[in-house]
């Protein structure tokens, strides 16, 4: 049993364990986290640290430190890839009806997928894009921190057992086929088109550290800005600032917010709700 | 007295009612931001909840978004298929898998108060039929907060609260209508210490 300590105090020096705990795993591999949302970060950590049979953060640090292993413990750990096709279908049905109409007024569309995970996401847009006739002029940059996740993303293979609800999820995000004509079974998965990312790059790109590298008219990152802290979530949208074109879309996950952002002002809604904006000329 | 600076609510089964009474009690200038989990089905009624909440009660009562700020009198409430977590200042959320197969996570709400305001948090646990919140109650308790949990005999589900007081013996027993009375004393006696 630990030492009660008062509340103050506990907080006090946890907080300092996981600043040492970032700074060293940031200096040692690379890896930047000092800017993420403490309280899912702090629960990350302490599931690692029982993970490792250790009772303090800073045992934790000590076998990160010594053994590489341990890091890529952790990172696995700290990569919520949780995703779902067609997620928030009201999303996908407003992102056809307010935002394909702006894309198809060009001559080549490129979208950027960041944050994509394990690629549900993309084959959601890709399929949507498919079906109103712009895909084939449409590259879409899927990228993601988590290598691993990535991959799976390449190989369009999604779990057979989700397709029901991802086939109630298409309907309501105003699918057009039956869309069991998008994959084939194969034993447990469903293995997806491949010609739906063909026009699809796959790339390990982190928010956090690495820099813009193209302009897009579509930028869609959902659920991923919460895993960050205020600033960096400031510093993050300022990535994407820089990654658009004039009048290029932002697309963000249902609770996410420019409202209380610096860059608040740089862009205009196209459907509120939906949280879709467009960036101010 | 550490001053009370948080409330943070959980509840599941039969929830709706419970919340609505015990939020009906507070009055406009409550001097705590309150954080609420309800179990919900996603996929639901967006928003739903606060429009029924926010109708009937004096405080202003919203759906949380990411990292909108804690204020006094404001209640933010866990968007379904998110869990909300407490940061000091303002809330989180993510999407993590779910814990007792719900999102929000009552035992994550709670715990992250603890963590974020420590002394300062008041737990409370209404009706429900699972053991989610017990952990996170424990932890505000751990830290010095007040654990409050609504009397299981009299809950519309007793599981919740009973395992709730199985994990924290030492939580205040309280009736439901009990609750907002205490928080607004808990509220104003903390408010006389202020440094
Ligand atoms: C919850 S998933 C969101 C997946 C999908 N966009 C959705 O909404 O369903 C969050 C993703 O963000 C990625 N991520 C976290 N930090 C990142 C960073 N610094 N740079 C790029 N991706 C990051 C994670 O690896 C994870 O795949």
């Amino acid at each position: 049993m630990a030492l009660r300590v008062s509340g103050d105090a506990h907080e006090a020096r946890e907080r300092l364990e996981i600043e040492l705990l970032l700074e060293a795993i940031q200096r040692a591999y690379g890896y930047d986290f000092r800017g993420y949302a403490v309280a899912s970060l702090r629960r990350r950590l302490w599931h690692r640290v029982y993970g490792e049979g250790l009772e303090t953060i800073s045992g934790l640090q000590e076998r990160i430190l010594h053994e590489p292993a341990c890091m890529d413990r952790l990172l696995r750990d700290l990569s919520i890839n949780v995703t779902e096709m067609f997620r928030d279908p009201s999303f996908h049905r407003a992102l056809r009806a307010h935002v394909f109409p702006l894309l198809r007024t060009y001559p080549f569309i490129r979208v950027w997928n960041a944050g994509c995970s394990t690629g549900e996401e993309i084959y959601s847009v890709a399929i949507a894009l498919h079906e109103e006739g712009l895909l084939e002029r449409t590259r879409i940059y899927a990228t993601d921190i988590d290598e691993a996740a990535l991959e799976r993303a390449r190989s369009g293979a999604f779990p057979l057992e989700r397709m029901q609800f991802y086939t109630e999820n298409y309907q309501r995000a105003g699918g057009k086929e039956s869309f069991s004509r998008y994959y084939s079974t194969d034993g447990n998965v469903a293995r997806f088109d491949p010609a739906l990312a063909a026009g699809t790059v796959f790339a390990q790109h982190n928010l956090v550290t690495d820099g813009s590298f193209n302009e897009f008219q579509l930028i869609v990152c959902r659920n991923v800005l919460i895993y960050f802290g205020a600033e960096l979530q400031e510093k993050v949208l300022g990535l994407f600032g820089a990654s658009m074109t004039r009048l290029g879309v932002l697309a963000l996950g249902r609770k996410e917010s420019l409202r209380h952002s610096r860059h608040a002002d740089e862009y205009e809604p196209i459907v509120e709700a939906e949280k879709i904006f467009r960036r101010r000329a | 007295m550490t001053r009370l600076e948080l409330v943070a609510v959980g509840a599941s089964w039969g929830g709706l009612r419970a919340i609505e009474t015990v939020l009906g009690y507070l009055p406009e200038d409550f001097g705590a931001a309150v954080v609420i989990a309800q179990h919900r089905q996603s996929g639901g009624q967006e928003g739903m909840l606060e429009h029924l909440l926010d109708a009937r009660c004096a405080l202003t009562v919203s759906e949380a978004e990411d990292k909108q700020r804690l204020a006094p009198g404001a209640v933010l409430v866990a968007p379904a298929d998110y869990h909300l977590l407490v940061e000091r200042g303002a809330v989180s959320l993510s999407v993590d898998a779910p814990l007792h197969f719900s999102r929000p996570s009552i035992d994550v709400l709670l715990g992250s108060a603890a963590d974020a305001y420590g002394a300062g948090t008041t737990g409370v646990l209404l009706t429900g039929a699972n053991a989610d919140g017990a952990v996170g109650l424990a932890k505000i308790a751990a830290r010095g907060g007040t654990a409050i949990v609504q009397n299981p005999e009299t809950a519309e589900r007793r599981e919740m609260p009973e395992a709730a007081l199985w994990a924290t013996p030492e939580a205040r027993v309280l009736e439901l209508e009990q609750i907002g009375p205490a928080l607004v004393e808990l509220a104003a006696s903390s408010a006389g210490s202020l440094p």
